[in-house]
């Protein structure tokens, strides 16, 4: 079994995510079945294939120039109100949770 | 007028003409969706009032005698990880159960452009996971064509409104399949755009390398009329390609004499169920006599576009997910006493089983000590099944596969075993690895009445071509 019940907890934790014990269970045994059925990508070698991030990596590119200058087509000027008016306050609150009109608000912060 | 088999052009000239109003085919759609959809579960939430707004729009464009938009009055449906200003929008989700987007998804607001009525929100797999449209947190859809089957994912409620006719055409969501194996299942045209045809702003991120919009629909045409409407560079993303668009549905007409169709031994071997084996032979034999040549191609990396794929789309949706803490909206839990309790009890309530399990694997596979030996690695096994297609494109024009190795399963059949149903993507995940264009369209049925999808490939930005011999065989099949 690569995946242990402490390496459950620890990724949980990573995640944000508290997980019920009997979850944490059947957690376990998936992670394991499914990390088994991965690992059939070592059966390939690739220690010279260069990794693929991005689709746009490979096309649709202005190969004339180099680097980020290829995107150029994809940035835009960094102004306050560029490409559309942000969103006024209210409706930016309008689906918190917990608000008290000017911010989001949250229970007390304490290192855990 | 019967409502259930209608097309875009039929809709929209019913309109023109007078036949009907806008308004009044929006009300007939929402009648047919309250009459049968206690049996399907396509919808999650109606746009009642935003439908009957937008078709007066186009009623009165009509009775004004000015020119109408390519798709004016038809009623369409939106999955609903597409946020809509003012509908709620769930991503089939007890996370966003209540929440009400303040903007607009480009694609909808492009179809609304083009005239389309947005009918409703259509249920899928929460944050589009699955691929039985049983991860949704509300309820599960049933196949219209057996009610006790599945409809596919993760875009099932799009499928089965448009196969059961309760929308003329609807949006859906592809990162693994989420289009096309639905629209196999459901026996309708399916269309996976190449990545960045069309803007993907205002779609909720599952895996932001591998998610596409594109349409569900019953013509191919159809679905070339739609994506002439939704695609094209948007500002509002910046992954949306610079491309042209070109006239889709012009070039349908083009002949497709002397294309070149590539088989791959690697989608038809184990696990293939005969009666799809059989479909997509007759298929092929079909496309031959259409003046097309059959010739072999191999994808030898295909056996490890799965593993692949389960690595790089959990990673991504591990750090897209992370933006539900219970702070800006959607869910939170009750009564926390630290800002840390509140996030994980929130995640934790307000995700279901199979998210959490993809959340828990892609933190894995990018967590310290296993970046390399998981997440690097299928991003190299990426490159070589990208190669594998770079590879036979260059002999070939298109790629044609079954969509998927069976037709509609029953529900609760793979239910609990997640790898199993994994693999009911085997066919369609390499596509959107690879990034480039797919279509499913009919292809026959199996002795039990089910349909079977064939699956057309196609070059980076050639959508014209699959979609043409797709046409080319869909009339041959109804001649």
């Amino acid at each position: 079994m690569k995946v242990t019940e402490k390496d459950v907890s620890y990724v949980a934790d990573l995640a944000n995510l508290e997980l019920a014990a009997e979850e944490r269970g059947r957690m376990v045994r998936d992670l394991n079945s499914i990390l088994d059925y991965i690992d059939r990508l070592n059966e390939l070698d690739t220690s010279n294939i260069a990794p693929m991030a991005q689709v746009a990596d490979c096309y649709a590119m202005d190969n004339a120039k180099n680097g980020s200058d290829r995107f150029a087509y994809a940035s835009r000027d960094d102004v306050l109100e560029g490409l559309r008016k942000s969103l006024p306050h209210e409706d930016a609150l309008a689906n918190a949770p917990q608000a008290d009109g000017t911010f989001f608000t949250v229970p007390k912060v304490i290192e855990r | 007028m019967e409502i259930s088999t209608l097309t875009i052009e039929a809709a929209r000239s019913a309109v023109a003409t007078g036949k009907i109003t806008a308004t009044v085919l929006a009300e007939s759609f929402y009648d047919k969706i309250q009459n049968e959809d206690s049996q399907i579960g396509a919808f999650l939430t109606l746009s009642k009032e935003r439908a009957i707004d937008a078709a007066s729009r186009i009623d009165k464009l009509a009775a004004d005698g000015k020119p109408l938009p390519p798709l004016a009055g038809v009623p369409v449906a939106i999955k609903d990880v597409m946020v809509t200003r003012g509908v709620r929008t769930t991503a089939g989700s007890k996370m966003l159960e209540n929440y009400i987007p303040p903007y607009d998804c480009t694609a909808v607001a492009r179809l609304e452009q083009a005239g389309a009525v947005v009918l409703g929100k259509t249920n899928c797999d929460e944050f589009a996971m699955g691929s039985s449209n049983e991860n949704s947190a509300f309820h599960p859809v049933h196949n219209p064509h057996d009610i006790s089957r599945v409809p596919g994912g993760s875009s099932g409620g799009s499928a089965a409104a448009v196969a059961a006719g309760m929308a003329v055409v609807a949006l859906g969501s592809d990162t693994g399949g989420s289009i096309r194996q639905p629209a196999s299942f459901c026996g309708v045209v399916g269309l996976m755009p190449t990545y960045g045809r069309v803007s993907r702003y205002g779609l909720i991120a599952f895996a932001s390398s591998l998610d596409h919009i594109g349409p569900l629909t019953r013509t191919v045409k159809d679905a070339a009329i739609v994506l002439t409407a939704i695609a094209g560079r948007d500002p509002m993303d910046s992954t949306s390609a610079n491309v042209p668009v070109p006239d889709y549905v012009g070039e349908l007409e083009k002949p497709v004499r002397g294309l070149k169709i590539g088989v791959a031994e690697e989608y038809l071997g184990e696990g293939l169920d005969r009666a799809v084996r059989k479909a997509v032979e007759a298929a092929l034999q079909k496309l031959a006599s259409l003046g097309c040549e059959v010739v072999p191609v191999s994808l030898p990396h295909t056996a490890y576009a799965i593993p692949a794929y389960y690595i790089v789309a959990t990673a991504e949706a591990s750090s897209n997910l992370a933006r539900f803490d219970g702070v800006r909206y959607g869910y939170r839990a009750r009564d926390a006493s630290t800002l840390s309790d509140m996030y994980r009890r929130t995640r934790d309530e307000g995700f279901g089983a199979e998210v959490k399990r993809r959340i828990m694997l892609g933190t894995y596979a990018l967590s310290a000590g296993y970046y390399d030996a998981y997440y690097l690695k299928a991003q190299k096994v990426r490159t070589l099944l990208t190669r594998d297609f770079e590879e036979a494109f260059r002999k070939v024009d298109v790629i044609v596969t079954p969509t998927s190795p069976t037709p509609a399963f029953k529900l609760g059949e793979k239910a609990n075993d997640p790898l199993a149903m994994y693999l009911a993507d085997i066919y369609t995940v390499t596509a959107d690895l690879a990034g480039i264009p797919g279509i499913s369209i009919p292809c026959g049925e199996t002795r039990e009445k089910l349909p079977i999808g064939l699956q057309i490939l196609g070059r980076h930005f050639d959508e014209a071509t699959i979609l043409r011999l797709a046409h080319a065989y869909e009339r041959a099949v109804a001649a």
